[in-house]
């Protein structure tokens, strides 16, 4: 491990082949295993997606089976986490400002969904919901069927995303200083308009950021969408699926190209919560 | 430019707040704690009680013989060991990678902490993808690779860059803001009186971030025998070959044999609580240090 001086932040007249030999190995390994791993993976799909013409391109991006893949994978991905917005801030609330027993375990198990590999999820998801499971055979009689559909894909999206709501309003909830609540109180508030009127603006860029960062993950999720869904095309067939079945059928341009729209989505998403993080940080400044 | 990821830690929740409102009503707490308890029943302990009771329905030997069964056996052998290549790896660069942004200053920092959370947030299928792309029969070095007959796809050196493309983030992310917070003054004390840079790791720098890279480890760990979407894509899913044990799971499904399914996947929930366990007690350690 080499530290370097603050010289180097000086050195800019020095030409960059130079200073080159003077980095240090920990920033060699750094830059040597992202450009491996990462940089050079990323760049071979957007160099394969560019040897299409952009005809083409457009064409399979926006094929009926693929905008009806988009249809359900993001629209089913905003329902899940908006869902999530709201109980998931629920459970962080009631997490943070209330003491019942087994609070604890209830705490330390909402991070089950990153613990517990995907496929095993959605194994146990399409049993459960199944017509004859434990909670689908409930829903069956009124004429509600969950595996094998859309809404199976819902709850699949629903398990995965709902920690990063959580964990992400949790901390917030946590440092919020009690004394504006109680000021409100003092000043004749009801619980219900101090929640409405002094703890939701805050806290709603932050909850945001959690609802994005849930949406983001559903739509890239595979393992336990693809187990719990019918993979119908039109029906409730999800982006990563199509572009599963389309390298098995050796077609890796439209592979690609879906893949680009959604690493795109991805990127556009990263850019989004950061905004939005900075805009939550705009209320801890003051 | 920086995405604080959600920091996944659970809360002490030892607030006690004495003001209440005049009008607190007493059944709002119960009502909202039976709505979130509900909700996560439905969602998740639900599910995870299922997986259990359906792996030992039929009692403990035909359990037990599903786990004796060669498919199986190899699967966990795989997972294994995706999962021993996965992580030193990934430790060795999440430990260079924290130490070059925590340690640095420069423009675009902000950038590279960025990338580096990458693969968290691209879809699993498209990481397969990628590596299809670049060492498949098509791709990039596929000419190269077959000239040299290297098997890559549809073997196991795919599923070893699959599984360490997905578990990157971790132990980088975990240890960057324990090394922020710790400062170099102790390191630059060391390197005053003298001491090697290798010294000055072990010594000094492990031992402060010994928690933070102890959870980023466990967090890999997870994620490496776990990862499914990634590892299917570039396997081909080959049963007694290119089969870890998510991969199995699903593929027992398909194939309707149930019991073997929820066999394998009682061993895969056991690691995911054995996860949550050592995080919960890191995360008590690291706040107990907190309070000193």
């Amino acid at each position: 491990m080499t530290t370097v001086s603050p010289s180097v932040e000086v050195e800019r007249k020095t030409p960059f082949w130079k200073r080159l030999g003077r980095v240090p190995w920990t920033w060699r390994i750094t830059i040597a295993y992202l450009t491996v791993m990462l940089f050079i993976p990323i760049a071979a799909m957007f160099l394969k997606a560019s040897t299409e013409p952009p005809a083409r391109f457009w064409a399979i991006a926006t094929s009926d089976i693929a905008l009806a893949t988009y249809n359900v994978t993001f629209v089913t991905a905003i329902f899940a986490a908006l869902l999530n917005g709201i109980f998931g801030t629920l459970i962080a609330w009631v997490l943070v400002r209330y003491d019942f027993p087994l609070k604890r375990l209830i705490d330390a198990t909402v991070d089950l969904p990153f613990a517990l590999p995907t496929s095993v999820a959605g194994l146990t998801l399409a049993t459960v919901y199944s017509d004859n499971g434990w909670i689908g055979s409930l829903l069956a009689p009124l004429g509600i069927k969950v595996s094998f559909t859309r809404t199976g894909v819902a709850v699949a999206m629903i398990f995965i995303s709902l920690p990063f709501i959580v964990r992400t309003v949790q901390p917030v909830l946590q440092e919020m200083e009690h004394e504006i609540e109680e000021a409100a109180w003092c000043l004749g508030a009801s619980q219900w308009q101090t929640f409405w009127k002094v703890i939701l603006p805050p806290l709603f860029p932050t909850i945001l950021t959690g609802v994005a960062l849930g949406f983001s993950r559903a739509v890239g999720e595979y393992g336990s969408t693809v187990i719990i869904s019918s993979n119908t095309p039109f029906k409730d067939l999800i982006a990563p699926v199509l572009i599963f079945q389309r390298l098995e059928q050796y077609d890796y341009s439209g592979a690609t190209v879906i893949g680009i729209v959604l690493l795109s989505i991805s990127l556009v998403l990263l850019l989004a919560i950061n905004f939005l993080q900075a805009w939550a940080r705009r209320y801890d400044s003051r | 430019m920086t995405v604080d990821k959600p920091s996944f830690h659970s809360s002490s929740g030892s607030d006690t707040d004495t003001a209440k409102p005049k009008e607190q009503k007493s059944w709002v707490p119960i009502v909202l704690i039976g709505i979130a308890i509900a909700y996560l029943a439905l969602v998740q302990y639900i599910p995870a009680i299922n997986v259990f009771v359906q792996a030992f329905s039929k009692g403990v030997g035909p359990f037990l013989s599903n786990l004796t069964r060669a498919a199986f056996l190899h699967a966990a052998w795989l997972t294994l060991l995706l999962a021993a290549i996965a992580l030193p790896v990934n430790t060795v660069f999440g430990l260079c990678a924290a130490w070059a942004i925590a340690r640095h200053k420069f423009p675009g920092r902000a950038v590279v902490l960025s990338l580096i959370d990458l693969p968290f947030s691209i879809s699993p299928v498209v990481a397969g993808l990628m590596i299809v792309l670049l060492y498949g029969r098509n791709g990039w070095f596929g000419p190269w690779l077959q000239a040299h007959d290297i098997k890559i796809i549809f073997a196991f050196p795919g599923m070893v860059l699959a599984t360490a493309f997905v578990s990157m983030p971790f132990v980088a992310r975990e240890v960057i803001p324990v090394l922020e917070e710790f400062g170099k003054e102790q390191e630059e004390a060391a390197r005053t009186l003298g001491a090697k840079d290798w010294q000055i790791f072990w010594r000094i720098t492990l031992p402060s971030i010994r928690w933070g890279l102890l959870y980023g480890l466990i967090l890999t760990n997870a994620r490496a025998m776990g990862e499914f979407g990634a590892v299917s894509v570039v396997s081909g899913n080959i049963a007694d070959q290119t089969q870890s044990l998510p991969l199995f799971v699903e593929d027992a499904y398909k194939q309707y044999e149930t019991e073997a399914a929820f066999s394998a996947a009682v061993l895969l929930a056991l690691l995911a609580v054995v996860t949550l366990v050592l995080k919960e007690i890191l995360e008590r350690k690291t706040r107990i240090k907190d309070v000193e």
